[in-house]
């Protein structure tokens, strides 16, 4: 069974449960998660097997609860998007664009990423409550569910409604000013991610034409009685060797380049997503309240009271929203640059090993190089 | 004229000197080459001189102008003029030096000059692998620049001219540094002229780059974009291991042909290199024939090295083509990740503008530039790839098909013996049944033609075996060079790559703080 690399999420804002994604397997044409996870300080560890489709079914939960004040004000941590198959190497090679971790590398990395949504969700102190999570993480069957459709709650439906709505003025800077930068930061992280992911393609590219290059520096090794021929062989053989070497540098670079930046920007390209959805409900609310409002002014005296209540309903959701969607913006700003930081450092750290590694290496096999050449 | 006269340097020309009097016999024979193509002989009688200088308390010697005494010099001498020869003395100690008695060579031995077998009369009887293995093992002493590609004439009829500027201390030369322009159908002049000397009697010379019709459009018609000033460059670096290849080998380099390309300010233009010209037309159709003709010609190899040589060869062309595939396809990649590297840079430093974060985004600009900055050394890396390995590997491959060509010449050269050896048979038998008819003068007619296809075989036979030892000696050479060149472009190559970790680790190592600050 293959294994997926195991994250300690202590650093990220303390969850009050250990959640792992361990293992992958294929059956049939979907993917069977294994996920372990354990309450602390309880001993008791949980395992259950989860499809995506479960993944699905509680993100709609989260996104439907009933009785939460504010809820529409979370920014809801971002499921990654459905899987296809883990594409292979030689399947890279061909691909012309990658638009999601779904697509690069192989199921550890997607492995990782729905540890992350989960590990998210059980950090997040208003989600954490929602009984779906522990049937979730602990049950072995999930109650029997319906389609999820969806709804207008996490999907963005009607295009033109949405422009309008989504372009609607503000009648706070703080939200007004969150909404402009979201729009900027949105397009910039996504292109950011597809500009990366190529670099890591292609570095995965190269790898691939480093090992065909040993490989063909081992042909015509055979005959060794010219003197000529024997020295020559010799050479290959070192270089093919230093290809080697080289080959194995790429993958770790590509390797490294995945685990951080990559990772990193991918999620926060959903997260900014995610923001955006919150955003957008809000502003859908405000639309909401300046119609009750508008409608109480025009309302007939007989209609006025009915007109009132709506309206003090209206009110009551946008404030629990807006004071919501304030901390939870404060704190993804927070997070969001925590993560980023994270990331950078174990992107910079681990290439840097990685470059300080190599050079050993190769200097070492120039110096062997030298001395063959010499006899 | 009463000059400085400096001792040659450390022995090579010497070699080269010896080695090229032994070949001129050949070369007097097939070639129209005149008696000047022999080089600097004054050379080692020049030592016994300088010696003397270094011991005396006279003046310093004048130095020798050497134009005017290979004139003088080979109005005197014969074909086969020894270097001990007592007709150089003479010349030589008339110099206006008073410092200067001549003393008989076999007595000195300057220190400064390291085969002392110059002075050896016996030194003819070293093999010429001893006298290649010392000219390969001292420092060749000339260095050759192709450089200033300039764009001359307009529209179609524009060409590049290249300086070839060359830098030696050999005295065969005029000066010491020199330069002059050339276009590229000189240096394919140059190629053609050799190759008609050299390669029919078995000297592998080293083949000319190749012609691109597209690329040489583009320039012509400005299109001033990086695909055609790429192309000027690969050129450029084609044009210049070219010259330095063909300096490389000691008979060419004395091939007046040669030195002319390098020093005179004017060259004749060489109108039959036009890749469409009739010229052009004919020569492939002639190779085309001459494809023929090899495949039809079965040879009694009585020398199995030949044949061994032959597959050997064979096989290493295809090794290096297939090399030569991987390489390219790594150069591209490379290509490639410096593009998309650079296209990362930029969507980082949009990223890092737009942050409202100030320490997040001074690093994401950060980022931006130490992306940009591994972008360039993908790129210079992608080059070393290319420049270093691609072209070699490529250049190598050309040089076996000359390699080829040389075989095939001595092939040739063998059918024409045999043919020789069937005609005189047929002269011999038509002699014969003239014995009994009685026709006086048809007879003796008979008998002078025997003597006249006697003579071809004699000849023929000698042009195989010259051939045949020209073949394994510019073999061994070849071999020698193809171990040398290689190994010197792969440390060139190791050295790249390290270098290019090394300067990872600096940018990563500065980048390391910055990220860390982000509080």
């Amino acid at each position: 069974m293959m294994d997926a690399g195991i994250e300690d999420n202590s650093n990220h804002n303390f969850s009050g449960y250990d959640v792992r994604v361990t293992d992958a397997a294929q059956n049939g044409d979907t993917f069977v998660y294994v996920i372990k996870s354990q309450q602390i300080p309880s001993d008791t560890e949980y395992r259950v097997e989860r499809e995506f489709e479960d993944f699905e079914w509680l993100h709609h939960c989260l996104l439907t609860q009933e009785g939460v004040t504010g809820l529409h004000g979370i920014i809801f941590p971002p499921l990654p998007a459905k899987p296809g198959t883990f594409l292979s190497n030689s399947e890279a090679k061909t691909k012309k664009k990658i638009e999601s971790l779904a697509m690069v590398d192989d199921w550890q990395m997607y492995c990782r990423a729905l540890e992350e949504y989960l590990h998210l969700v059980t950090a997040h102190t208003v989600l954490i409550k929602n009984p779906a999570v522990h049937s979730f993480l602990k049950h072995r069957e999930l109650p029997i569910k319906t389609k999820v459709k969806k709804g207008i709650f996490n999907k963005l439906t009607q295009a033109v409604e949405e422009l309008r709505k989504e372009h609607h003025k503000d009648i706070d800077d703080f939200f007004q000013n969150e909404r402009d930068s979201n729009l900027t930061l949105t397009a910039f992280t996504k292109a950011a991610v597809e500009k990366f992911l190529e670099i890591v393609l292609t570095e995965q590219k190269i790898a691939i034409a480093c090992g065909h290059f040993s490989t063909a520096l081992h042909l015509g090794i055979g005959q060794d009685d010219d003197p000529a021929d024997y020295a020559f062989a010799k050479m290959c053989l070192k270089l093919s060797e230093v290809l080697d070497t080289v080959k194995k540098n790429f993958e770790k670079v590509a390797e490294n380049d995945l685990n951080t930046l990559g990772f990193n920007l991918e999620l926060h390209s959903r997260f900014q997503d995610a923001e955006k959805e919150m955003l957008f409900r809000r502003t859908c609310k405000l639309v909401d309240v300046e119609t009750a409002n508008k409608n109480l002014g025009q309302a007939k005296p007989h209609k006025k009271a009915a007109m009132e209540d709506i309206k003090k309903a209206a009110d009551k959701e946008f404030d629990e929203i807006s004071g919501m969607a304030k901390v939870e913006i404060q704190r993804y700003h927070r997070e969001r640059v925590r993560a980023f930081q994270k990331a950078l450092i174990e992107l910079s750290d681990s290439q840097l090993q990685t470059a300080r590694e190599c050079c050993v290496e190769l200097k070492q096999q120039l110096a062997e190089f030298k001395q063959l050449c010499a006899e | 004229m009463a000059t400085e006269r400096e001792p040659p340097p450390l022995g090579d020309a010497e070699q080269t000197d010896f080695k090229e009097l032994e070949d001129g016999e050949d070369l007097f024979i097939s070639t129209a080459s005149t008696l000047e193509s022999s080089p600097t002989s004054p050379e080692p009688a020049s030592h016994p001189a300088e010696d003397i200088c270094a011991n005396s308390n006279g003046p310093q010697p004048a130095e020798i102008s050497l134009d005017d005494d290979l004139e003088d010099l080979f109005a005197e001498a014969t074909e086969e003029v020894s270097l001990d020869s007592p007709e150089r003395e003479p010349i030589l100690s008339d110099e206006p030096s008073p410092a200067i008695t001549p003393v008989t060579p076999t007595a000195l031995v300057t220190p400064r000059v390291e085969p002392k077998t110059i002075f050896v009369p016996a030194m003819f009887e070293r093999s010429k692998e001893e006298l290649e293995e010392e000219a390969n093992g001292d420092s060749f002493d000339m260095e050759i620049v192709v450089s200033d590609p300039e764009k001359v004439g307009d529209g179609m009829n524009a060409y590049m001219a290249y300086k070839v500027t060359t830098k030696t201390s050999l005295t065969i030369f005029n000066e010491n540094e020199f330069s002059v322009k050339r276009r590229f159908s000189d240096f394919l002049g140059l190629h053609s002229k050799l190759a008609t000397k050299y390669m029919h009697i078995g000297y592998i010379v080293p083949p000319a780059p190749e012609k691109s019709i597209v690329g040489m459009t583009k320039v012509k018609v400005g299109k001033e974009d990086s695909s055609s000033t790429e192309f000027v460059e690969k050129r450029r670096a084609a044009l210049e291991r070219y010259l330095e290849r063909t300096v490389k080998h000691p008979t060419l380099l004395h091939d007046p042909d040669v030195m002319q390309f390098l020093e005179s300010s004017e060259l004749p233009r060489a109108v039959s290199t036009q890749a469409l010209s009739g010229a052009g037309i004919l020569r492939m159709v002639n190779k085309a024939a001459e494809a023929v003709n090899k495949m039809t010609i079965k040879m009694n190899e009585s020398d199995a090295w030949f044949e061994e040589k032959q597959q050997q060869f064979e096989n290493l062309d295809q090794q290096l083509r297939k090399l030569h595939t991987s390489v390219e396809s790594l150069v591209c990649h490379r290509k490639e990740l410096s593009v998309n590297t650079a296209a990362f840079a930029k969507s980082a430093a949009m990223l890092g503008n737009s942050e409202d974060h100030t320490a997040l985004s001074r690093a994401l600009s950060q980022l931006a530039e130490v992306e940009e900055k591994i972008d360039q050394l993908h790129q210079e890396q992608a080059y070393a790839d290319f420049y270093l390995f691609a072209e070699l590997l490529s250049d190598y491959v050309r040089l076996l098909t000359a390699v080829k060509g040389v075989f095939d010449q001595r092939m040739k050269t063998w059918q024409k013996w045999q043919d020789a050896q069937a005609m005189l048979q047929k002269k011999r038998e038509a002699e014969s049944k003239l014995q009994f008819a009685n026709k006086p003068d048809k007879l003796q007619q008979a008998k002078d033609e025997i003597r006249e296809w006697e003579g071809k075989v004699q000849q023929g036979e000698r042009d195989f075996e010259q051939i045949s030892k020209t073949i394994r000696k510019e073999v061994g050479r070849f071999e020698k060079e193809r171990v040398r060149d290689f190994k010197a472009v792969i440390i060139k190559y190791l050295e790249s790559l390290v270098q290019t970790q090394q300067q990872l680790i600096k940018y990563w190592e500065a980048f390391l703080p910055e990220a860390k600050a982000i509080a």
